[in-house]
């Protein structure tokens, strides 16, 4: 087991006969059974340690500096109440929508890549994020804010750009190469859509919907809490159960077939979470740039499995949104830079570096 | 669910009036076929003449435009997704495992259409994986990841992942392709092996014509998406056959390891006089020593 600490090692140890990189556990009543893999437990609970702790550390900078412990107290209920309140008020609300747009992103990315078996297609790659960046572009451009909110229209946006993109990729069903390639396109359009719609809008509007297209957390309040919230406790273990399906699917489609999955409806139902996913998050904070793509293969070289495990890729989404809100509130001081800004920055070079160390190990990208 | 008589000793693997088309395209075209249980079946025909399209319809991958394909006297299509999986299994033409991917994970992925979502390890999952390993000569490489396993290795952690699914008919799609010939023969040994042992129908498509055999109990000669010839190898594969399936001018020897027929071909460039030497050519040649069963 000293394996799973030291990733040097752990390719010769675990080709070893005694490292077992699988637990198998066993109920009789009820007949529940399953694989427990060692690593993805270690690696899993060290990210939600890790993400508590950036959730605390984040409540506790600001313009009233409180300590990580007296956030934690308050938290549960104790503590000053004058701290109770900013803490629950003012800096609850946009650390849960960090954690859980972190979540959404990470998850949503790991359900596209491993159901097109293809690291590129995450929902920022494939359209699905432009399509609701333009959506809410031209509501805020074409003054349709009076009507339907930003998170209705990034949603909107979200949903019907993948579902374009699913059927312009349709021919005899579908594969995941194409719905890349299709998706590449459309993305494009909606990117073209959106720079229009900025030109053709008069400066406070262009303003307005750059703010937003950047992906931000800053002022977030308890109204972006509740919609998220509601998403994810229906879309997560959705998610989840597709896991098994998918795990076929990785196999190719002939395969899976014959290992009984009916590949065309999972496929429709691992798009529909993901896209769901992805848009109650950026309905939220924006499309957050590169969490989608880069936490899921982050979790996966970190779990050493061959897919993207989502709940992994989720927690690391939530790490890497947490983490790169306290650097940018607190880079620049005086300055509260958006979100998306500091993911775009860091999330590139931690992807490059993991695909030239993972080729140097020898275990591919 | 088995509507087979009693008599037959494993199931029931039959297509009717099959036609076969991608697009508009029909590459099969009414055919009609009885897979022989228990045996191995393996069908030959050159490039484009639509085997491998008969064995994915055989499969359910393709759904005909015309006729059905029956297992035990069921219309495939009517039998629901996962109990066809438990049924009858397909490995496709070089399949592609997911980069990191070990054997034992693969070969666990047999398993699932025996699994539920609360069930997905259970004492027969783990003793069909470890039985499949064994089988195959896996279980020293089972930790190890399928892409950095040799052409050979990889097949045979494939053909294990198919042999855990546990079903009673397994489909190959040229289980020897891209494999050195002392592979193929270890391929094909190994699937004559669960074939004999643990009585599965094996359907298989294969390439080359001594192959076929030497390893199939039963062999149909496909030509453009008809059944030019079916029976045993000694009653199909004679030169008269093979230049009509195939196009090429052949002699049919005896294969001096196997007893079977073996295709030796006649090329433009070596003619020889003898071709029409006696107990070689001819359609009617003595029966080749019986190998069958």
């Amino acid at each position: 087991m000293t394996g799973l600490l030291s990733p040097r090692t752990a390719r010769t140890v675990r080709s070893g006969p005694r490292l077992r990189a699988r637990i198998a556990f066993r109920l009789t009543r009820p007949p529940v059974s399953g694989v427990l893999r060692p690593r993805l437990v270690v690696v899993g609970a060290g990210l939600a340690l890790a993400g508590f702790l950036v959730f605390c550390l984040g409540m506790s900078v600001g313009e009233v500096p409180i300590g990580v412990t007296e956030v934690m107290r308050s938290l549960v209920g104790a503590g000053d109440p004058a701290t109770a309140l900013i803490v629950h008020e003012l800096r609850l609300p946009r650390a849960l929508t960090g954690l859980l747009v972190g979540i959404a992103f990470g998850m949503s990315g790991a359900l596209f890549q491993t159901m097109t078996l293809n690291p590129l297609a995450s929902p920022d790659m494939i359209g699905i994020t432009q399509g609701a960046g333009a959506a809410v572009v031209a509501g805020v451009v074409l003054g349709w804010d009076a009507g339907p909110s930003t998170q209705s229209l990034g949603l909107l946006g979200a949903l019907a750009t993948a579902l374009l993109v699913y059927a312009l990729a349709w021919k005899r069903g579908t594969t995941g190469y194409r719905i890349v390639l299709v998706g590449i396109g459309v993305s494009w359009v909606c990117t073209s859509l959106t720079d229009y719609l900025m030109a053709y809008g008069g400066q406070f509007e262009a303003q307005a919907s750059l703010g937003w297209l950047v992906g931000n957390l800053n002022g977030r309040g308890w109204g972006a809490v509740g919609p998220l919230a509601t998403a994810l406790a229906v879309l997560v273990p959705v998610a989840l159960l597709l896991g098994r399906r998918l795990r076929t699917l990785q196999l190719g489609d002939d395969v899976a077939k014959g290992l009984g999955t009916p590949v065309q409806p999972v496929r429709l139902a691992t798009l529909l979470t993901g896209v769901g996913l992805i848009a109650f998050g950026t309905a939220a904070a924006g499309p957050v740039a590169f969490v989608a793509l880069a936490a899921p293969q982050v979790a996966q070289r970190l779990a050493r499995t061959a897919w993207p495990p989502p709940l992994t890729a989720g927690l690391t989404g939530a790490v890497t949104v947490l983490t790169a809100d306290l650097l940018a509130r607190e880079a620049v001081p005086g300055t509260e830079l958006p979100v998306g800004l500091v993911t775009g920055v860091l999330g590139a070079p931690v992807l490059l570096w993991l695909l030239v160390r993972a080729n140097r190990v020898g275990s591919g990208g | 669910m088995s509507s087979n008589p009693a008599h037959h000793e494993g199931p029931d693997l039959r297509a009717e009036g099959l036609r076969l088309a991608y697009d508009d395209r029909v590459v099969v075209d009414g055919i009609d076929v009885a897979i022989p249980p228990g045996r191995i079946t393996a069908i030959v025909g050159a490039n484009a003449c639509g085997k491998s399209t008969l064995l994915r319809a055989l499969a359910r991958l393709l759904s005909p435009r015309a006729g059905a394909v029956h297992l035990d006297g069921v219309a495939l299509r009517s039998i629901p997704t996962r109990e066809l999986a438990q049924r009858l299994g397909i490995l496709p033409q070089s399949p592609v495992a997911p980069e990191g991917l070990t054997v034992v994970d693969l070969v666990g992925r047999g398993r699932s259409p025996h699994q539920t979502w609360w069930r997905q390890w259970s004492k027969s999952d783990e003793q069909a994986v470890h039985d499949a390993l064994r089988a195959t000569g896996m279980t020293d490489l089972a930790e190890r990841p399928v892409d950095e396993l040799s052409g050979g290795q990889r097949q045979r952690a494939w053909i294990a992942m198919a042999v855990a699914q546990g079903t009673p008919v397994l489909l190959l799609d040229e289980p020897t392709t891209y494999l050195d010939l002392a592979h193929q023969i270890d391929v094909l040994d190994l699937v004559k092996d669960l074939n004999r042992h643990e009585k599965r129908t094996v359907v298989m498509v294969l390439h080359d014509l001594n192959q076929a055999c030497r390893y199939a109990d039963h062999v149909i000669a496909m030509k453009a998406g008809a059944i030019a010839a079916e029976g045993a190898p000694a009653e199909v594969v004679t030169a008269r056959t093979v230049e009509d399936v195939f196009g090429l001018r052949c002699q049919v020897a005896t294969d001096p390891v196997s007893g079977t027929p073996m295709v030796i071909p006649v090329s433009r460039h070596h003619e020889t006089p003898d071709a029409a030497a006696p107990a070689a050519g001819t359609p009617d040649r003595p029966a080749a020593p019986a190998q069958l069963g």
